[in-house]
Protein backbone atom coordinates (compact mmCIF):
# COMPACT_ATOMS: atom_id res chain seq x y z
CA UNK A 1 0.00 0.00 0.00
CA UNK A 2 1.43 3.13 -1.17
CA UNK A 3 -0.48 4.94 1.70
CA UNK A 4 -0.04 5.34 5.03
CA UNK A 5 -3.40 5.46 6.38
CA UNK A 6 -7.27 5.08 5.10
CA UNK A 7 -7.84 8.84 5.13
CA UNK A 8 -4.83 10.03 3.63
CA UNK A 9 -5.99 7.53 0.63
CA UNK A 10 -9.29 9.03 0.33
CA UNK A 11 -7.15 12.49 0.29
CA UNK A 12 -5.16 11.38 -2.52
CA UNK A 13 -1.85 13.80 -1.57
CA UNK A 14 -4.31 16.97 -1.65
CA UNK A 15 -5.89 15.93 -5.25
CA UNK A 16 -8.90 14.35 -3.87
CA UNK A 17 -11.96 15.99 -5.18
CA UNK A 18 -10.14 15.80 -8.43
CA UNK A 19 -9.22 12.03 -8.21
CA UNK A 20 -12.70 10.92 -6.65
CA UNK A 21 -15.04 13.52 -9.39
CA UNK A 22 -12.98 11.79 -12.46
CA UNK A 23 -13.26 8.06 -10.80
CA UNK A 24 -16.70 8.92 -9.55
CA UNK A 25 -17.83 10.00 -12.61
CA UNK A 26 -16.57 7.37 -14.91
CA UNK A 27 -17.67 4.49 -12.44
CA UNK A 28 -21.13 5.76 -12.49
CA UNK A 29 -21.44 6.24 -15.86
CA UNK A 30 -20.16 2.91 -16.59
CA UNK A 31 -22.42 1.76 -14.30
CA UNK A 32 -25.53 3.52 -15.59
CA UNK A 33 -24.26 2.44 -19.02
CA UNK A 34 -24.26 -1.73 -18.42
CA UNK A 35 -27.93 -1.29 -16.46
CA UNK A 36 -29.20 0.47 -19.57
CA UNK A 37 -27.71 -2.42 -21.80
CA UNK A 38 -28.93 -5.40 -19.20
CA UNK A 39 -32.15 -3.63 -18.69
CA UNK A 40 -32.51 -3.64 -22.75
CA UNK A 41 -32.98 -7.30 -23.20
CA UNK A 42 -35.53 -7.55 -20.75
CA UNK A 43 -37.52 -4.73 -22.39
CA UNK A 44 -37.50 -6.17 -25.80
CA UNK A 45 -38.71 -9.80 -24.33
CA UNK A 46 -41.38 -8.51 -22.98
CA UNK A 47 -42.62 -6.36 -26.08
CA UNK A 48 -42.25 -9.41 -28.40
CA UNK A 49 -44.15 -11.04 -25.89
CA UNK A 50 -47.09 -8.36 -25.80
CA UNK A 51 -46.98 -8.35 -29.38
CA UNK A 52 -48.13 -12.40 -29.13
CA UNK A 53 -50.49 -11.81 -26.57
CA UNK A 54 -51.99 -9.17 -28.85
CA UNK A 55 -51.53 -11.78 -32.07
CA UNK A 56 -53.17 -14.61 -30.04
CA UNK A 57 -56.26 -12.02 -29.30
CA UNK A 58 -56.87 -10.95 -32.23
CA UNK A 59 -56.87 -14.89 -33.66
CA UNK A 60 -59.24 -16.18 -30.85
CA UNK A 61 -61.89 -12.91 -31.78
CA UNK A 62 -61.55 -13.89 -35.40
CA UNK A 63 -62.14 -17.86 -34.51
CA UNK A 64 -65.04 -16.88 -32.18
CA UNK A 65 -66.90 -14.96 -34.68
CA UNK B 1 -10.87 -19.89 -45.61
CA UNK B 2 -13.41 -17.68 -43.42
CA UNK B 3 -15.91 -19.92 -44.78
CA UNK B 4 -16.35 -21.54 -40.96
CA UNK B 5 -17.12 -17.74 -39.83
CA UNK B 6 -20.49 -17.28 -41.86
CA UNK B 7 -22.72 -19.90 -40.06
CA UNK B 8 -22.32 -17.22 -37.23
CA UNK B 9 -24.20 -14.58 -39.41
CA UNK B 10 -27.09 -16.62 -38.88
CA UNK B 11 -29.01 -14.78 -35.94
CA UNK B 12 -29.54 -17.71 -33.40
CA UNK B 13 -25.90 -19.26 -33.59
CA UNK B 14 -24.90 -15.29 -32.79
CA UNK B 15 -27.06 -14.77 -30.15
CA UNK B 16 -26.17 -18.52 -28.40
CA UNK B 17 -22.51 -17.52 -28.70
CA UNK B 18 -22.27 -14.28 -27.23
CA UNK B 19 -24.29 -15.44 -24.91
CA UNK B 20 -21.75 -18.69 -24.13
CA UNK B 21 -18.76 -15.80 -24.34
CA UNK B 22 -20.66 -12.81 -22.25
CA UNK B 23 -19.66 -14.69 -18.56
CA UNK B 24 -16.04 -15.10 -19.40
CA UNK B 25 -15.87 -11.27 -21.22
CA UNK B 26 -17.42 -9.48 -18.06
CA UNK B 27 -16.15 -11.76 -15.29
CA UNK B 28 -12.23 -11.18 -17.08
CA UNK B 29 -13.13 -7.64 -17.30
CA UNK B 30 -14.26 -6.86 -13.99
CA UNK B 31 -11.42 -8.72 -12.49
CA UNK B 32 -8.48 -6.98 -14.74
CA UNK B 33 -10.85 -3.56 -13.63
CA UNK B 34 -10.72 -4.23 -10.77
CA UNK B 35 -7.07 -4.96 -10.06
CA UNK B 36 -6.14 -2.16 -12.13
CA UNK B 37 -8.00 0.33 -10.38
CA UNK B 38 -6.89 -0.96 -7.28
CA UNK B 39 -3.37 -1.44 -7.75
CA UNK B 40 -3.19 2.22 -9.84
CA UNK B 41 -5.16 4.20 -6.95
CA UNK B 42 -3.52 2.41 -4.21
CA UNK B 43 -0.26 0.74 -4.90
CA UNK B 44 1.37 2.20 -7.69
CA UNK B 45 3.80 4.88 -6.70
CA UNK B 46 3.19 8.20 -6.12
CA UNK B 47 4.45 10.11 -9.55
CA UNK B 48 7.32 13.22 -8.15
CA UNK B 49 5.88 15.90 -9.90
CA UNK B 50 2.09 15.58 -10.38
CA UNK B 51 1.80 14.36 -6.51
CA UNK B 52 -1.46 11.77 -6.31
CA UNK B 53 -3.40 13.64 -9.45
CA UNK B 54 -1.61 11.64 -11.86
CA UNK B 55 -3.81 8.61 -10.61
CA UNK B 56 -6.40 9.76 -13.16
CA UNK B 57 -4.37 8.22 -15.62
CA UNK B 58 -5.31 4.72 -15.03
CA UNK B 59 -8.56 5.46 -16.31
CA UNK B 60 -8.33 8.38 -18.76
CA UNK B 61 -5.90 7.04 -20.83
CA UNK B 62 -7.74 3.11 -20.97
CA UNK B 63 -10.55 5.56 -21.59
CA UNK B 64 -8.94 7.47 -24.64
CA UNK B 65 -6.92 5.03 -26.37
CA UNK B 66 -10.53 2.51 -26.41
CA UNK B 67 -12.49 5.89 -27.56
CA UNK B 68 -10.67 5.59 -30.96
CA UNK B 69 -10.73 1.34 -31.42
CA UNK B 70 -13.98 1.30 -30.50
CA UNK B 71 -15.25 4.08 -33.46
CA UNK B 72 -12.52 1.86 -35.71
CA UNK B 73 -14.53 -1.27 -34.65
CA UNK B 74 -17.88 0.03 -35.10
CA UNK B 75 -16.73 1.38 -38.45
CA UNK B 76 -15.37 -2.17 -39.29
CA UNK B 77 -18.69 -3.88 -38.57
CA UNK B 78 -20.53 -0.83 -40.42
CA UNK B 79 -18.37 -2.31 -43.44
CA UNK B 80 -18.67 -5.52 -43.42
CA UNK B 81 -22.33 -4.79 -43.26
CA UNK B 82 -22.74 -2.66 -46.24
CA UNK B 83 -20.41 -5.16 -48.70
CA UNK B 84 -21.16 -8.36 -47.88
CA UNK B 85 -24.92 -7.45 -46.37
CA UNK B 86 -24.14 -9.56 -43.10
CA UNK B 87 -26.88 -7.92 -40.84
CA UNK B 88 -24.90 -9.56 -37.70
CA UNK B 89 -22.54 -6.55 -38.46
CA UNK B 90 -24.73 -4.09 -38.49
CA UNK B 91 -26.06 -4.96 -35.27
CA UNK B 92 -22.78 -5.11 -33.47
CA UNK B 93 -22.03 -1.34 -35.36
CA UNK B 94 -25.15 -0.26 -33.59
CA UNK B 95 -24.55 -1.81 -30.17
CA UNK B 96 -21.18 -0.38 -29.88
CA UNK B 97 -22.12 3.40 -31.09
CA UNK B 98 -23.45 3.89 -28.13
CA UNK B 99 -20.57 2.54 -25.78
CA UNK B 100 -17.79 4.46 -27.59
CA UNK B 101 -19.76 7.41 -26.99
CA UNK B 102 -20.08 6.76 -23.23
CA UNK B 103 -16.30 5.98 -23.33
CA UNK B 104 -15.61 9.08 -25.21
CA UNK B 105 -17.24 10.87 -22.52
CA UNK B 106 -15.24 9.46 -19.91
CA UNK B 107 -11.95 10.06 -21.97
CA UNK B 108 -12.95 14.06 -21.84
CA UNK B 109 -14.35 14.10 -18.34
CA UNK B 110 -11.28 12.60 -16.77
CA UNK B 111 -9.37 14.79 -19.08
CA UNK B 112 -10.35 17.99 -17.58
CA UNK B 113 -10.77 16.70 -14.09
CA UNK B 114 -6.99 16.28 -14.83
CA UNK B 115 -6.22 19.43 -16.39
CA UNK B 116 -7.87 21.35 -13.54
CA UNK B 117 -5.02 20.66 -11.13
CA UNK B 118 -2.31 20.31 -13.42
CA UNK B 119 -3.10 22.89 -16.08
CA UNK B 120 -5.36 24.83 -13.79
CA UNK B 121 -8.38 24.94 -16.19
CA UNK B 122 -11.09 22.74 -16.52
CA UNK B 123 -10.96 22.69 -20.62
CA UNK B 124 -7.50 23.64 -22.69
CA UNK B 125 -8.06 23.96 -26.57
CA UNK B 126 -5.54 21.26 -26.67
CA UNK B 127 -4.55 19.23 -30.10
CA UNK B 128 -6.01 15.82 -27.95
CA UNK B 129 -9.13 17.12 -26.25
CA UNK B 130 -10.29 19.05 -28.95
CA UNK B 131 -10.00 16.07 -31.64
CA UNK B 132 -11.96 13.78 -28.49
CA UNK B 133 -14.20 16.23 -28.47
CA UNK B 134 -15.12 15.95 -32.38
CA UNK B 135 -14.78 12.65 -31.83
CA UNK B 136 -17.98 12.65 -29.57
CA UNK B 137 -20.19 14.70 -31.71
CA UNK B 138 -19.30 12.06 -34.31
CA UNK B 139 -20.21 9.10 -32.10
CA UNK B 140 -23.40 11.29 -31.45
CA UNK B 141 -24.21 11.86 -35.06
CA UNK B 142 -24.06 8.35 -35.80
CA UNK B 143 -26.28 7.28 -32.77
CA UNK B 144 -29.02 10.17 -33.59
CA UNK B 145 -29.12 9.38 -37.38
CA UNK B 146 -29.54 5.44 -35.94
CA UNK B 147 -32.39 6.25 -34.08
CA UNK B 148 -34.02 8.76 -36.64
CA UNK B 149 -35.10 6.01 -38.93
CA UNK B 150 -38.16 3.47 -38.59
CA UNK B 151 -36.64 0.90 -40.71
CA UNK B 152 -33.84 -0.43 -38.95
CA UNK B 153 -32.15 -2.45 -41.84
CA UNK B 154 -32.11 1.42 -43.44
CA UNK B 155 -31.09 3.00 -40.39
CA UNK B 156 -27.73 0.56 -40.25
CA UNK B 157 -26.98 1.24 -44.00
CA UNK B 158 -27.39 5.50 -43.19
CA UNK B 159 -25.56 5.12 -39.88
CA UNK B 160 -22.46 3.02 -41.30
CA UNK B 161 -22.01 5.10 -44.64
CA UNK B 162 -21.77 8.04 -42.20
CA UNK B 163 -19.14 5.85 -39.89
CA UNK B 164 -17.33 5.14 -42.65
CA UNK B 165 -17.45 8.66 -43.57
CA UNK B 166 -16.05 9.26 -40.31
CA UNK B 167 -13.26 6.88 -40.68
CA UNK B 168 -11.81 8.79 -43.73
CA UNK B 169 -12.31 12.16 -41.90
CA UNK B 170 -10.63 10.90 -38.65
CA UNK B 171 -6.70 11.44 -39.57
CA UNK B 172 -7.56 14.25 -41.63
CA UNK B 173 -9.46 15.69 -38.26
CA UNK B 174 -6.69 15.04 -36.07
CA UNK B 175 -4.24 15.70 -38.29
CA UNK B 176 -5.74 19.16 -38.90
CA UNK B 177 -6.42 19.92 -35.27
CA UNK B 178 -2.58 18.94 -34.36
CA UNK B 179 -1.53 21.59 -36.84
CA UNK B 180 -3.88 23.85 -35.67
CA UNK B 181 -3.15 23.57 -31.67
CA UNK B 182 0.27 23.91 -32.38
CA UNK B 183 0.25 26.94 -34.44
CA UNK B 184 -2.37 28.47 -31.54
CA UNK B 185 -0.43 27.16 -28.49
CA UNK B 186 3.40 28.15 -27.82
CA UNK B 187 3.31 24.77 -26.20
CA UNK B 188 2.78 26.02 -23.08
CA UNK B 189 0.87 22.84 -21.68
CA UNK B 190 1.94 19.28 -21.96
CA UNK B 191 1.52 16.62 -20.18
CA UNK B 192 4.31 15.50 -18.70
CA UNK B 193 4.71 11.96 -20.08
CA UNK B 194 7.70 10.65 -19.46
CA UNK B 195 8.88 8.39 -22.31
CA UNK B 196 10.38 5.71 -19.49
CA UNK B 197 7.57 5.07 -17.09
CA UNK B 198 8.56 3.21 -14.21
CA UNK B 199 6.90 -0.70 -14.41
CA UNK B 200 4.76 0.11 -10.84
CA UNK B 201 3.35 2.53 -13.08
CA UNK B 202 3.16 0.86 -16.57
CA UNK B 203 1.43 -2.58 -14.91
CA UNK B 204 -1.42 -1.19 -13.86
CA UNK B 205 -2.05 1.12 -16.88
CA UNK B 206 -1.42 -2.03 -19.10
CA UNK B 207 -4.20 -4.14 -16.63
CA UNK B 208 -6.74 -1.03 -17.14
CA UNK B 209 -6.47 -0.65 -21.20
CA UNK B 210 -6.66 -4.45 -21.59
CA UNK B 211 -9.72 -4.47 -18.81
CA UNK B 212 -11.62 -1.46 -20.44
CA UNK B 213 -11.10 -3.32 -24.16
CA UNK B 214 -12.79 -6.65 -22.07
CA UNK B 215 -15.46 -4.39 -21.17
CA UNK B 216 -16.33 -2.95 -24.14
CA UNK B 217 -16.59 -6.40 -25.81
CA UNK B 218 -18.77 -7.67 -22.59
CA UNK B 219 -21.02 -4.47 -22.93
CA UNK B 220 -20.74 -4.67 -26.62
CA UNK B 221 -22.53 -8.62 -26.49
CA UNK B 222 -25.25 -7.89 -23.76
CA UNK B 223 -26.63 -5.08 -26.39
CA UNK B 224 -25.93 -6.96 -29.39
CA UNK B 225 -27.79 -9.77 -28.14
CA UNK B 226 -30.85 -7.89 -27.56
CA UNK B 227 -30.13 -6.05 -30.93
CA UNK B 228 -30.46 -9.63 -32.16
CA UNK B 229 -34.07 -10.16 -30.32
CA UNK B 230 -35.58 -6.63 -31.48
CA UNK B 231 -34.62 -7.02 -35.07
CA UNK B 232 -35.71 -11.00 -35.35
CA UNK B 233 -39.00 -10.38 -33.22
CA UNK B 234 -41.14 -12.84 -35.98
CA UNK B 235 -38.70 -15.56 -35.55
CA UNK B 236 -40.12 -18.76 -33.79
CA UNK B 237 -37.11 -19.18 -31.62
CA UNK B 238 -37.16 -15.52 -30.31
CA UNK B 239 -41.22 -15.93 -29.55
CA UNK B 240 -40.32 -19.20 -27.73
CA UNK B 241 -37.74 -17.05 -25.53
CA UNK B 242 -40.13 -14.12 -25.05
CA UNK B 243 -43.24 -16.35 -23.78
CA UNK B 244 -40.30 -17.84 -21.30
CA UNK B 245 -38.94 -14.73 -20.49
CA UNK B 246 -41.33 -11.89 -21.13
CA UNK B 247 -44.26 -12.54 -19.23
CA UNK B 248 -44.40 -10.66 -16.49
CA UNK C 1 -35.46 5.98 -75.92
CA UNK C 2 -34.01 5.04 -79.19
CA UNK C 3 -30.48 5.78 -77.87
CA UNK C 4 -28.63 6.28 -74.65
CA UNK C 5 -27.41 10.03 -73.77
CA UNK C 6 -23.51 10.72 -73.29
CA UNK C 7 -22.44 11.07 -69.61
CA UNK C 8 -21.64 14.75 -70.94
CA UNK C 9 -24.61 15.37 -71.96
CA UNK C 10 -26.69 13.45 -68.69
CA UNK C 11 -24.37 15.85 -66.52
CA UNK C 12 -25.10 19.08 -68.67
CA UNK C 13 -29.21 18.04 -68.70
CA UNK C 14 -29.40 17.92 -65.08
CA UNK C 15 -26.82 20.97 -64.49
CA UNK C 16 -28.89 22.84 -66.87
CA UNK C 17 -32.09 21.70 -64.93
CA UNK C 18 -31.42 22.59 -61.43
CA UNK C 19 -29.91 25.80 -62.67
CA UNK C 20 -33.05 27.19 -63.90
CA UNK C 21 -35.14 25.61 -61.07
CA UNK C 22 -33.32 27.70 -58.99
CA UNK C 23 -33.47 31.05 -61.20
CA UNK C 24 -37.42 30.12 -60.87
CA UNK C 25 -37.14 30.09 -57.07
CA UNK C 26 -34.73 33.50 -56.81
CA UNK C 27 -35.73 33.00 -52.56
CA UNK C 28 -33.64 29.67 -53.17
CA UNK C 29 -30.30 31.41 -53.75
CA UNK C 30 -30.83 34.82 -51.48
CA UNK C 31 -32.17 33.87 -48.28
CA UNK C 32 -29.07 32.09 -47.41
CA UNK C 33 -26.94 34.60 -48.60
CA UNK C 34 -28.62 37.22 -47.11
CA UNK C 35 -28.52 34.72 -43.98
CA UNK C 36 -24.67 34.94 -44.72
CA UNK C 37 -24.77 38.79 -44.31
CA UNK C 38 -26.81 39.19 -41.35
CA UNK C 39 -24.84 36.87 -39.35
CA UNK C 40 -22.13 38.96 -40.10
CA UNK C 41 -23.35 42.11 -38.92
CA UNK C 42 -23.91 40.48 -35.79
CA UNK C 43 -21.24 39.77 -34.46
CA UNK C 44 -19.83 43.57 -34.57
CA UNK C 45 -22.76 44.18 -32.65
CA UNK C 46 -21.95 41.27 -30.16
CA UNK C 47 -18.50 41.98 -29.55
CA UNK C 48 -17.80 45.41 -30.20
CA UNK C 49 -17.04 47.66 -33.38
CA UNK C 50 -12.85 48.54 -31.83
CA UNK C 51 -11.25 47.90 -35.47
CA UNK C 52 -8.44 45.70 -33.87
CA UNK C 53 -10.62 43.44 -32.80
CA UNK C 54 -12.81 42.46 -35.61
CA UNK C 55 -9.46 42.19 -38.21
CA UNK C 56 -8.49 39.74 -35.23
CA UNK C 57 -11.45 37.70 -35.46
CA UNK C 58 -12.84 38.47 -39.14
CA UNK C 59 -11.52 35.24 -40.80
CA UNK C 60 -13.01 33.17 -38.50
CA UNK C 61 -16.42 34.65 -38.23
CA UNK C 62 -16.43 34.86 -42.16
CA UNK C 63 -15.67 31.47 -42.19
CA UNK C 64 -18.53 29.85 -39.64
CA UNK C 65 -20.61 32.25 -41.23
CA UNK C 66 -19.93 30.14 -44.44
CA UNK C 67 -20.18 27.09 -42.81
CA UNK C 68 -23.79 28.27 -41.26
CA UNK C 69 -24.81 29.87 -44.82
CA UNK C 70 -23.94 26.72 -47.09
CA UNK C 71 -25.48 24.29 -44.28
CA UNK C 72 -29.11 25.73 -44.19
CA UNK C 73 -28.73 25.95 -48.01
CA UNK C 74 -27.94 22.52 -48.57
CA UNK C 75 -31.70 21.36 -47.23
CA UNK C 76 -32.84 22.11 -50.77
CA UNK C 77 -30.69 19.63 -52.46
CA UNK C 78 -32.46 17.19 -53.08
CA UNK C 79 -35.54 17.78 -50.96
CA UNK C 80 -38.01 18.81 -53.77
CA UNK C 81 -36.66 16.36 -55.88
CA UNK C 82 -37.41 13.72 -53.34
CA UNK C 83 -41.09 14.62 -52.77
CA UNK C 84 -41.75 14.74 -56.46
CA UNK C 85 -40.35 12.01 -57.22
CA UNK C 86 -37.67 12.64 -59.93
CA UNK C 87 -35.13 11.85 -57.63
CA UNK C 88 -36.15 8.18 -57.62
CA UNK C 89 -36.27 8.30 -61.68
CA UNK C 90 -32.63 9.79 -61.01
CA UNK C 91 -32.05 6.21 -59.39
CA UNK C 92 -33.79 4.30 -61.80
CA UNK C 93 -31.82 5.62 -65.01
CA UNK C 94 -29.01 4.30 -66.53
CA UNK C 95 -26.69 7.09 -66.17
CA UNK C 96 -23.87 6.72 -63.40
CA UNK C 97 -25.53 8.04 -59.81
CA UNK C 98 -22.03 9.60 -59.19
CA UNK C 99 -22.12 11.61 -61.94
CA UNK C 100 -25.72 12.53 -61.75
CA UNK C 101 -24.89 13.34 -58.11
CA UNK C 102 -22.32 15.53 -58.96
CA UNK C 103 -24.34 17.24 -61.45
CA UNK C 104 -26.17 18.11 -58.96
CA UNK C 105 -23.88 19.64 -56.38
CA UNK C 106 -21.87 21.65 -58.99
CA UNK C 107 -25.17 23.25 -59.71
CA UNK C 108 -25.88 23.99 -55.78
CA UNK C 109 -22.38 25.24 -55.56
CA UNK C 110 -22.66 27.65 -58.37
CA UNK C 111 -26.07 28.76 -56.58
CA UNK C 112 -24.83 29.24 -53.21
CA UNK C 113 -21.30 29.07 -53.14
CA UNK C 114 -20.29 31.27 -55.66
CA UNK C 115 -22.60 34.54 -54.29
CA UNK C 116 -20.76 33.84 -50.99
CA UNK C 117 -17.33 34.55 -52.55
CA UNK C 118 -18.75 37.31 -54.69
CA UNK C 119 -20.46 39.02 -51.25
CA UNK C 120 -17.44 37.96 -49.11
CA UNK C 121 -15.21 41.03 -50.00
CA UNK C 122 -17.84 42.94 -49.29
CA UNK C 123 -18.12 41.68 -45.54
CA UNK C 124 -14.38 42.23 -45.15
CA UNK C 125 -14.46 45.38 -45.90
CA UNK C 126 -16.93 45.88 -43.06
CA UNK C 127 -15.12 44.14 -40.46
CA UNK C 128 -11.89 45.92 -41.04
CA UNK C 129 -10.07 42.36 -42.90
CA UNK C 130 -6.29 43.43 -43.93
CA UNK C 131 -6.02 44.26 -46.81
CA UNK C 132 -3.30 41.79 -47.59
CA UNK C 133 -5.91 39.14 -46.56
CA UNK C 134 -8.43 39.43 -49.62
CA UNK C 135 -6.61 37.31 -51.90
CA UNK C 136 -6.45 34.36 -49.22
CA UNK C 137 -10.21 35.32 -48.42
CA UNK C 138 -11.28 34.49 -51.74
CA UNK C 139 -8.96 31.59 -52.84
CA UNK C 140 -9.72 30.10 -49.65
CA UNK C 141 -13.44 30.13 -50.31
CA UNK C 142 -13.15 29.28 -53.66
CA UNK C 143 -11.35 25.85 -52.89
CA UNK C 144 -13.37 25.50 -49.65
CA UNK C 145 -17.06 25.70 -50.50
CA UNK C 146 -17.23 23.08 -52.99
CA UNK C 147 -15.58 20.96 -50.06
CA UNK C 148 -18.44 22.01 -47.95
CA UNK C 149 -21.22 21.51 -50.77
CA UNK C 150 -19.48 18.11 -51.59
CA UNK C 151 -19.33 16.80 -47.93
CA UNK C 152 -22.59 18.66 -46.90
CA UNK C 153 -24.29 16.57 -49.90
CA UNK C 154 -23.49 13.45 -48.13
CA UNK C 155 -25.63 14.64 -44.80
CA UNK C 156 -28.31 15.62 -46.52
CA UNK C 157 -27.97 12.70 -48.71
CA UNK C 158 -28.83 10.34 -45.32
CA UNK C 159 -31.46 12.83 -44.12
CA UNK C 160 -33.46 13.81 -47.06
CA UNK C 161 -35.93 10.93 -46.35
CA UNK C 162 -36.37 12.01 -42.80
CA UNK C 163 -39.01 14.56 -41.39
CA UNK C 164 -37.11 16.05 -38.46
CA UNK C 165 -33.69 16.36 -40.68
CA UNK C 166 -32.46 19.64 -40.03
CA UNK C 167 -30.88 19.35 -36.39
CA UNK C 168 -29.59 16.40 -37.21
CA UNK C 169 -27.94 17.68 -40.45
CA UNK C 170 -26.26 19.91 -38.74
CA UNK C 171 -24.87 17.46 -35.94
CA UNK C 172 -23.83 15.38 -39.07
CA UNK C 173 -21.76 17.53 -40.99
CA UNK C 174 -20.51 19.97 -38.65
CA UNK C 175 -17.41 17.84 -37.27
CA UNK C 176 -16.35 17.27 -40.99
CA UNK C 177 -16.30 20.86 -42.14
CA UNK C 178 -13.39 21.39 -39.21
CA UNK C 179 -10.50 20.55 -41.33
CA UNK C 180 -11.63 23.02 -43.75
CA UNK C 181 -12.68 25.77 -41.50
CA UNK C 182 -9.05 25.28 -39.63
CA UNK C 183 -6.67 25.76 -42.87
CA UNK C 184 -9.03 28.75 -44.53
CA UNK C 185 -8.88 30.57 -41.41
CA UNK C 186 -5.06 29.87 -41.06
CA UNK C 187 -4.55 31.01 -44.55
CA UNK C 188 -6.55 34.38 -44.13
CA UNK C 189 -4.71 34.86 -40.78
CA UNK C 190 -1.45 34.03 -42.62
CA UNK C 191 -2.06 36.18 -45.36
CA UNK C 192 -2.34 39.13 -43.06
CA UNK C 193 0.35 38.88 -41.55
CA UNK C 194 2.26 38.64 -44.92
CA UNK C 195 3.17 34.84 -44.68
CA UNK C 196 2.82 32.25 -47.64
CA UNK C 197 -0.44 30.57 -47.00
CA UNK C 198 0.19 28.94 -50.61
CA UNK C 199 0.64 25.41 -48.02
CA UNK C 200 -2.70 25.67 -46.23
CA UNK C 201 -4.25 26.09 -50.15
CA UNK C 202 -2.53 23.59 -51.13
CA UNK C 203 -4.21 21.66 -48.10
CA UNK C 204 -7.41 22.58 -48.74
CA UNK C 205 -7.08 21.95 -52.67
CA UNK C 206 -6.29 18.29 -51.78
CA UNK C 207 -9.36 17.82 -49.86
CA UNK C 208 -11.55 19.39 -52.36
CA UNK C 209 -9.77 16.77 -55.12
CA UNK C 210 -10.66 13.62 -52.28
CA UNK C 211 -13.72 14.81 -51.65
CA UNK C 212 -14.87 15.16 -55.00
CA UNK C 213 -13.94 11.72 -56.04
CA UNK C 214 -15.11 10.15 -52.95
CA UNK C 215 -18.00 11.98 -51.66
CA UNK C 216 -19.94 11.15 -55.51
CA UNK C 217 -19.84 7.89 -54.21
CA UNK C 218 -20.84 8.17 -50.70
CA UNK C 219 -23.75 11.23 -51.76
CA UNK C 220 -24.74 8.09 -54.13
CA UNK C 221 -25.10 5.09 -51.94
CA UNK C 222 -26.99 7.50 -49.07
CA UNK C 223 -29.72 8.55 -51.56
CA UNK C 224 -29.83 4.79 -52.57
CA UNK C 225 -30.67 3.85 -48.52
CA UNK C 226 -32.85 7.10 -48.43
CA UNK C 227 -35.20 6.35 -51.36
CA UNK C 228 -35.30 2.82 -50.42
Amino acid sequence: MQFDSISEFFNMGGYAFYVWLAYGVTFFSLGTLVVMSVRQKRKVLVEIAKKIQREERLKETRSTK
Amino acid sequence: MWKWLHSYADPERAYKLSSTLLPWFATLAIAFIGIGTIWGLGFAPTDYQQGDSYRIIFIHVPAASMSMAAYMGMATCSFIGLVWQIKSADWAAASIAPIGAVITFIALVTGATWGKPMWGTWWVWDARLTSELVLLFLYLGVISLYASFEDKVLAARAAGILAIVGVINIPIIKYSVDWWSSLHQPSTIRITEKSTMSTDMLYPLLINIFGFGLMIAAITLVRFRSEILARNGMRPWVRELAKAEGVK
Amino acid sequence: MKKGISYTQAFGTLLKRDLQIAVRHRGDIFNPLLFFVLVVTLFPLGIGPEPQVLTRVAPGIIWVAALLASMLSLERLFKADYVDGSLEQMLLSPQPLPLMVLAKVLAHWILTGVPLILVAPLLAVLLHLDTNSYGALIATLALGTPVLSLLGAIGVALTVGLRKGGVLLSLLILPLYIPVLIFATSAIDAAGMNLPYDGQLAIIGAMLIGSLTLAPFAIGASLRVSTN
